[in-house]
């Protein structure tokens, strides 16, 4: 074995320029399937880290009336906060929030939005909620960047908001434009505005009521009481899974791809190889080696194109994926119009296992493509290919 | 001169003063309100850059039944709407398809319009609804009118106060706004047109406006009109629409 392994290595070296295009075009495909996995799994855990900071916390309890999907259900999905949320919210460990239907009136425009009601003191979301707590003339209120962009609105601004009580009795009101947020999760921001939650309960009559109750550990999920119904993370970041699981297949075409021709590159040189080496073949059997070593011996000599290119691949790649995990890939389009968690520029991660796991599929692939040719030679005449007669 | 004008409006001012607010409302709904109606009606919407016209056919009996079918224009016709009590279903030819509408979705405009499906569907009279006072008269255009403010009696109202102008000899209202609870002025409705219908004043013309949004209004032209008419039955039921 470790004759084989050195003469493989003498003979690739001997090769020269054939065994290199070789290696950097397989390099290649170590680095490129090694960073966009890495897109993938930064993505994964951004979008998953920026909906736990803005908008699902540990997990949920919903009213079970309400449907995020279907905003005729937010008529009637509230219900009383309840008692045992109380202590809770004293030590900030949750958080409920109100949504009411209503229109905007920017410069005269009319857009439906969902008014929310949040704690001005709340610290489990990252929202800027702190800023509704002001003394103004208007109703503060806070929007998102994505909000702000589509309604032309700014901080300071004053816009009109009309809505209706619990009896359906419209009410319309002045509120000020507090402060403009910027997340990366475009489902609070789309179509949100912002007001402090008491008001938003003193408005439309729901004291004391709320439609999400948002909690900063997964264990306080347990057992809602009646009209409430639990949503753990999983279920909160679903979404985001299914996304990565789609986007993933995607991938893998283009994995395949880049593996195809790298492998044909091999491919080629073993067919070539045993094709021109056929006197060096007659040799090794004249000199007692058995065909099944010879067919070895030609395997390793091809898989081992894998073990250079994987340290070609770290000589560049190592750098270049270390600066992208530093300074991310910006992308070339407008990540807002997604309409799901993610952030205009990923940071790829790299697992340990995401690398090993590479370099074991291409390494394994290179095997059976280095085999498949080699096994032509079991059936070789040794004479003859000692005689360099073409077989 | 002088003096005889002034004598002349101080009578007219006192037998205005007379009446309560109660009265003029009570002879408001009398007008505006009936057993039935059959109208042909066309409602034009004045938006930022165009307007459009969608005229229809509409059978209603009290304020719990009515019926209504769009007659042009072509992407319209053959739309039928039918509101039994307080739900609402509306058919479309094209999908040949029946649909209710409820909750919110009461609460969308109709076709684009000033008006709701549910200002639509609320025809409740106003003195159920409102408790009433004179706040004051004004002259508008060459019409006398007697100003009133009422103030919502009920919860489940859409406007909680509206100010109404009504005609102090014909008793139509000849302009209405609608306010929010906080005070903010939300729609505004003027009444032309003012015509005698079997002896009774109606506005043939309502130009509706919402007054947060920007835009002209919604003209709502009525052509022709017939109260206390023969509806037959079967006009307010579901298989009506597919008709």
């Amino acid at each position: 074995m470790k004759l084989a392994l050195k003469l493989a290595y003498r003979n690739l070296i001997g090769a020269g320029l054939r065994t290199w295009l070789n290696v950097i075009v397989l390099s290649f495909s170590f680095v490129i399937i090694i960073w966009l996995k890495g897109v993938l799994m930064g993505w994964d855990y951004q979008a998953k880290t920026d909906m736990k900071q803005w908008q699902i916390a540990e997990g949920q309890w919903w009213h079970e009336a309400y449907d995020p999907f279907d905003p005729l259900s937010i008529q009637d999905s509230h219900a009383e906060l309840p008692n045992t949320i109380t202590p809770l919210l004293e030590e900030g460990l949750t958080e409920p929030m109100l949504f009411v239907q209503a229109s905007i009136f920017p410069e005269g425009r009319m857009q439906s939005v969902i008014l929310k009601g949040i704690r001005p003191e709340q610290q489990l979301f990252r929202i800027p909620s702190i800023q509704l707590d002001t003394i103004s003339e208007e109703l503060p209120a806070l929007i998102g960047h994505m909000m702000a962009k589509s309604c032309r609105l700014k901080k300071g601004d004053i816009v009109t908001i009309r809505w209706r009580d619990a009896n359906g009795t419209f009410d319309a009101r002045d509120v000020v434009i507090a402060g403009v947020f910027a997340s990366n999760v475009p489902a609070i921001e789309n179509a949100q505005v912002y007001i402090p939650l008491a008001e938003l309960q003193k408005m439309t009559l729901l004291t004391n009521q709320a439609t999400i109750i948002s909690f900063s550990d997964e264990k306080l999920l347990k057992d809602p009481p009646t009209s409430w119904l639990s949503k753990d993370k999983a279920f909160l970041t679903k979404q985001v899974d299914e996304m990565i699981k789609t986007k993933s297949s995607g991938q893998t075409v283009m994995y395949i791809i880049l593996l195809f021709l790298a492998m044909l590159a091999i491919f080629d040189t073993q067919v070539l190889s045993i094709f021109r080496r056929q006197k060096e073949i007659g040799t090794y059997i004249a000199l007692g080696y058995t065909r099944r070593q010879v067919v070895g011996l030609f395997t390793i000599e091809g898989s081992m194109h894998a073990v250079f290119a994987a340290f070609v691949g770290a000589l560049y790649g190592v750098p270049f994926l270390s600066w992208q995990a530093k300074a991310g890939w910006t992308m070339p389009i407008d990540t807002s119009e997604f309409g799901m968690a993610i952030a205009q520029t990923l940071y790829p991660m790299y697992s340990l296992s995401l690398v090993f796991t590479t370099v074991f599929i291409v390494l394994l692939t290179t095997a059976i493509v280095s085999y498949l040719p080699s096994r032509k030679i079991a059936k070789m005449n040794p004479t003859e290919a000692l005689r360099g007669k073409l077989q | 001169m002088k003096n005889y004008i002034l004598v002349l409006f101080l009578i007219y001012s006192t037998i205005l003063k007379a009446q309560t607010a109660e009265d003029v409302l009570a002879r408001v709904d009398a007008n505006m309100t009936s057993t039935n109606r059959v109208l042909e009606s066309s409602m034009t919407i004045q938006g930022k850059r165009n307007s459009r016209t969608i005229t229809s056919k509409t059978y209603a009996a009290g304020n719990k039944q009515s019926f209504t079918e769009y007659l042009s224009p072509a992407s319209e016709k053959g739309t039928k709407m039918l509101k039994l009590e307080k739900q609402l279903w509306v058919y479309s030819p094209t999908t040949d398809r029946t649909i209710q509408l409820s909750g919110h979705m009461l609460r969308q405009s109709v076709m684009g319009s000033d008006l709701s499906y549910e200002d639509m569907m609320d025809d409740r009279k106003l003195s159920e609804m409102y408790e009433s006072k004179i706040i004051g008269n004004e002259l508008l255009g060459d019409r006398k009118t007697l100003i009133l403010e009422l103030t919502a009696k009920v919860v489940d109202v859409a406007y909680y106060s509206q100010k109404i102008w009504v005609d102090a000899e014909r008793y139509v209202p000849l302009k209405q706004e609608m306010y929010a609870k906080g005070g903010k002025l939300l729609k505004q409705t003027e009444m032309k047109d003012v015509t005698k219908v079997q002896n009774r004043w109606f506005p043939l013309t309502v130009v509706y406006k919402d007054m947060l949004k920007q835009g002209d209004g919604t003209i709502f032209k009525i052509t022709t009109i017939a109260f206390n008419q023969e509806i037959p039955a079967f006009i307010f039921t579901k298989a009506a629409l597919k008709q």
